[in-house]
């Protein structure tokens, strides 16, 4: 059993004295584990760094087995971001989150395109409101998808002089301004960027983070019985403490 | 076909980093052919050195003593506290004989793979030496790694209040290094570190 695909480095850990276990998030077979041989060795150390994108090839007598990796290194991520604490939170929490949510071995391309697009965007201005959308989607291939395109109060696209304001925190539905104004103490601030209201901005970048933070602490850490990542909950405070006027939590 | 005593020697020989069970029996063998002259004078230094060591109260380093002999070194700069991740990367820095102040073990990175955070490190008592009035400085000499640098970044928003100068190890281009032959990280490294000459 082998083969060759493009990958994404997700977390590597010293195995037995020279060998190091690394998981990958590869483009066409998901996330999935081996054993690389020298992996802790000076010329292998600086490619198992999370983040790094990698031409992987998997081998193993059988495909239930772990089997072993051979990597080549296409693009250090990572080292362009040693500078910068934010961006390199983010890229920390990105990988941490894949691999705590993502099933092993299932094919999930768009999550592969997705990640690569965000990394990509690291060096534009715009890197926080596509980490937000990022995590949408993760949520989303974890079973937990929002629905941002419809009222869920009244089933209806709001008017023009309405509009998609909260989200209901119990099943992750839209609630428009004016069916909000019951039970608006209850719900969930939408940040308008998210459904095209606006650019965005480290307000709404907080309160994105505040948004995408309550579904995948209740809805899909909860159900692991496992907490959010420590590198998730470092980058939101990071960058609520460089980008944010108050440097708390907005909501 | 050998006596428990001897077994047991390879057994924990062969915990030794390195060493297998073929290549411990090898080991033990040459031990005991040789063991006046090798192996008793190793177990001696083995058990004196088991007795003797400790951790430095004040720096984390393994020594003999506590406070270690890099602490109690009177000629040592005490403005300058150089942090790093392992002892053995105190014992690299040693070698250089390139610094001269005082140094200060974390005993690890942030890792949330390996579930360790800041209350594993030994970070209280680096904020508690930082804030002594003669340190001027603090030299973060953390790995070139995702971890190491996120563990520096951390170290420096907790350092601020210290009101302490903080400064990174470079990376780059390292000495006898040729471009051809580096990999693209050391490289994107070296390019965003660039001085003017």
């Amino acid at each position: 059993m082998d083969f060759t695909d493009d990958a994404i480095l997700l977390s590597a850990r010293p195995h037995g004295e020279t060998a190091a276990l690394a998981v990958l998030l590869t483009r066409d077979h998901g996330r999935h584990a081996g054993l690389v041989h020298g992996g802790q060795g000076s010329r292998m150390r600086a490619v198992l760094e999370p983040g790094n994108r990698v031409a992987a090839h998997w081998r193993a007598r059988l495909a239930e087995q772990l089997g072993t990796w051979t990597l080549e290194l296409e693009r250090a991520t990572g080292a362009g971001l040693l500078d910068d604490p934010v961006r390199l939170a983010a890229l920390s929490s990105c990988c941490a989150l894949l691999d705590a949510i993502l099933p092993e071995r299932e094919p999930h391309p768009e999550v592969f395109a997705a990640t690569l697009a965000l990394f990509d965007a690291l060096d534009s201005d715009v890197w926080a409101e596509i980490y937000v959308r990022w995590e949408v989607g993760l949520l989303e291939v974890a079973g937990f998808g929002l629905d941002l395109s419809r009222c869920a109060a009244t089933g209806q696209i709001p008017a023009a002089n309405d509009q998609l304001a909260f989200v209901s925190p119990r099943t992750g539905r839209a609630v428009s301004l004016s069916a909000s104004e019951p039970f608006r103490d209850k719900l969930l601030p939408l940040p308008p960027f998210l459904v095209g209201r606006s650019d965005g901005g480290p307000e709404e970048v907080s309160a994105g983070l505040d948004l995408t933070g309550h579904f995948l602490e209740r809805h899909v850490f909860a159900l692991r019985h496992t907490e959010v990542p420590p590198a998730r909950t470092r980058f939101v405070d990071r960058y609520r403490k460089t980008h944010t006027t108050s440097g708390t939590n907005p909501a | 076909m050998i006596g428990p005593e001897i077994d047991r020697l390879i057994q924990l020989l062969a915990k030794l980093p390195g060493l297998g069970p073929r290549s411990a029996r090898r080991a033990a063998l040459h031990l005991i052919k040789r063991r006046d002259t090798v192996m008793e004078p190793l177990a001696a230094a083995m058990a004196a050195a088991a007795a003797s060591i400790r951790t430095c109260a004040t720096c984390g380093n393994l020594d003999t003593t506590s406070p270690c002999h890099v602490c109690l070194d009177g000629g040592r700069d005490r403005s300058t506290i150089c942090v790093v991740e392992e002892v053995g990367d105190l014992w690299a820095l040693e070698r250089t004989h390139a610094f001269k102040g005082v140094y200060h073990v974390l005993g690890g990175t942030l890792s949330a793979l390996e579930g360790v955070g800041p209350d594993d490190l030994n970070i209280p008592t680096l904020l508690e030496r930082a804030s002594r009035p003669e340190v001027k400085e603090v030299i973060l000499a953390l790995n070139a790694t995702v971890g190491g640098q996120t563990t520096a970044h951390y170290l420096s928003d907790r350092l601020a209040p210290c009101g302490v100068a903080v400064s990174r190890l470079a990376h780059g281009v390292p000495v006898g290094g040729e471009l051809d032959y580096l990999d693209d990280g050391t490289l994107t490294a070296a390019l965003r570190a660039r001085r003017a000459l």
